[in-house]
């Protein structure tokens, strides 16, 4: 393997007593889509600040390109772009203005900026408001803005915080198309995301993390292979007697887990398990199988859902 | 990365890449700010030219003003405060904006603009802001004849660097103060608006009770008008306190920009 674009060892990161990032490592390789998964609060907004060369850390070392952000934070941050979890556009300014704008603090060209904002217009499918003040737009044209605006100085690394947080599905699908592209033209994506489908959608490998520390690392597949099992037969009995019969459901397959709402069985055959509880005159009032997730690994290696 | 960007060409001029933008996001409200600029002095002028100032040398000549027109006395205060109320205008609220409302400041800094060129920034495109409203006073000073052209000019720069000095702390009181609720409104009703009035602005600091002249000895509003009064109309004051009015409000500049560029990259270090 080629020397990766980024390197982190022991990665700590303390607010007081309180520790946000608690000794992580991990390396992105170029072209890679990396995905940081967790709930809020694990860490992953903190770890992405000082990947942006934007935070300090405690302890640790970070290298970015060969870098240290800490140390080379302007020289570092020439090299990426920047796509925070709130869009911090400016509204005063049309859409057009704001990739300029941004543009001119790498110190581009105005002829190349110019250039370059045709290009982003339509990748970010925004042509026709390229006029239009900020304000105006949706939640979704806002997202794609930012984005285009972190591609403004056509980036080695697109650091990308809960890009789809906030979105309708049908924006979070057409920001999901954009960033695939990205990918196919081989920009290296470091993303954060609590949505599981997102990070199995984006990242070609992904890290797990929970309070401020990794609990996994390795591709979505991999991780469904390593901590679940191929299918999930979820079962509803009504909430009082989930509990009830949670003892005798368990006896049917490899692990089970009890929400507070339904009832998570881990298993090969979902179907033949499902005519197993019914055989055993259990009658669940819904019933659903579907493949496991990282979700599913997530509660594995947790005990939580990744939102609660 | 883009072979265009020039890492040591933004480390030199990223603070002017900053002060451009925010001139843009000003030029949005031009027509306000031209007819405020314009508005505000002409009704002033006219008011306390011809209404207060004729009844001021009706009951006691020029005598309590050195000689000099009543609305010529107080035009450099005028000035000054024009230039320390725009400046305020373009230093507290874009800080509050960039740190909290918007969080512009944040995206500024994911590019290799550091906090201290958006820091500094901030504070030339106040700046410009004040070069642009003080000229128009003095435009209309000129046309008013309270001042002759000439030397006269000296009140803009003079200006400037009164309302730089309130500029530059007000810039480092807003990146300081995360949780500012009502304490600009407070500060300007209860402490800018007293500086306003004590400050030698409508009569001579020395006419006022000595207990009372600490306030204008801490304002710069009161040391760039005495400036101002000595460049434009020889008002004798001695070359000592002239120094002394200058060093003040040159080292308030220096001292509010130090605070502020260490404030900037402190917070968006967080």
């Amino acid at each position: 393997m080629s020397k990766p674009l980024i390197s982190v060892r022991g990665l700590t990161k303390k607010f007081g007593d309180f520790t946000a990032v608690d000794g992580i490592d991990f390396d992105v390789a170029k072209g890679e889509s990396f995905g940081l998964l967790g709930p809020n609060g694990a860490g992953k907004s903190t770890t992405m600040r000082i990947l942006a060369a934007t935070s300090t850390r405690t302890s640790g070392t970070v290298e970015i390109l060969d870098k240290d952000p800490e140390q080379f934070g302007p020289l570092v941050r020439a090299h990426l772009g920047v796509v925070p979890q709130q869009d911090n556009l400016d509204n005063e300014l049309t859409v057009s203005e704001n990739l300029y704008i941004y543009g001119r603090y790498f110190g581009l060209s105005k002829k190349f900026i110019k250039n370059k904002i045709e290009e982003l217009l339509e990748f970010a499918q925004l042509e026709e408001k390229r006029d239009v003040k900020v304000e105006a737009l949706s939640g979704g044209m806002k997202r794609r803005l930012t984005i285009a605006r972190g591609l403004v100085s056509e980036p080695d690394i697109l650091l990308l915080d809960e890009p789809t947080t906030g979105l309708d599905p049908q924006a979070r699908h057409i920001l999901w198309d954009r960033l695939f592209r990205l990918k196919e033209q081989g920009v290296t994506l470091v993303l954060t995301t609590h949505f599981m489908d997102e990070a199995e959608q984006l990242c070609d490998r992904l890290v797990v993390m929970d309070k401020g520390a990794i609990m996994a690392e390795g591709s979505p597949s991999g991780l469904i292979k390593q901590y679940s099992s191929k299918e999930v037969l979820e079962v509803r009995f009504g909430s009082d007697r989930n509990k009830e019969v949670a003892p005798q459901l368990s006896q049917m397959c490899e692990r089970m887990e009890t929400l507070p709402d339904r009832v998570l069985m881990y298993t090969e055959d979902g179907e033949a398990l499902l005519e197993q509880i019914t055989h055993a005159k259990l009658h669940p009032t819904t019933s659903l199988v579907r493949r496991s997730s990282l979700e599913d690994v997530f509660l594995r290696l947790t005990g939580r859902t990744l939102i609660e | 990365m883009n072979a265009g960007i020039d890492v040591p060409q933004i480390q030199r001029f990223g603070a002017l890449y900053i002060a451009s933008a925010r001139l843009k996001s000003i030029s949005k409200w031009r027509t306000i700010i031209a007819a405020v600029d314009i508005g505000n002095p002409f009704f002033y002028l006219i008011a306390v030219g011809i209404g207060i100032g004729v009844l001021v040398e009706q009951s006691s000549g020029t005598s309590g003003t050195s000689g000099i027109k009543y609305i010529a006395f107080i035009a450099p205060a005028l000035l000054a405060n024009t230039a320390i109320t725009g400046i305020m205008d373009e230093t507290i609220f874009p800080t509050i904006e960039g740190f909290k409302w918007r969080k512009l400041f944040f995206a500024q800094n994911a590019t290799p603009i550091t906090g201290r060129q958006i820091a500094i920034g901030v504070y030339i495109a106040a700046i410009c802001r004040a070069i642009f409203s003080v000229s128009i006073y003095y435009l209309l000073l000129l046309a008013f004849d309270v001042v002759n052209f000439g030397v006269s000019a000296l009140l803009i720069p003079i200006a400037i660097l009164g309302g730089g000095a309130l500029g530059a702390l007000m810039l480092f009181a807003a990146a300081k103060i995360e949780k500012e609720d009502q304490f600009f409104n407070i500060l300007g009703r209860l402490v800018i608006m007293p500086l306003f009035l004590f400050s030698g602005t409508f009569f001579p600091l020395s006419s006022m009770p000595i207990y009372l002249q600490p306030i204008g000895w801490i304002s710069p509003l009161w040391h760039a008008t005495e400036l101002g009064r000595e460049a434009a109309f020889d008002y004798g004051i001695s070359n000592l306190m002239v120094a002394i009015h200058f060093t003040v409000l040159a080292s308030l500049v220096v001292v509010g920009l130090v605070l502020s560029t260490r404030q900037f990259e402190k917070r968006l270090a967080k």
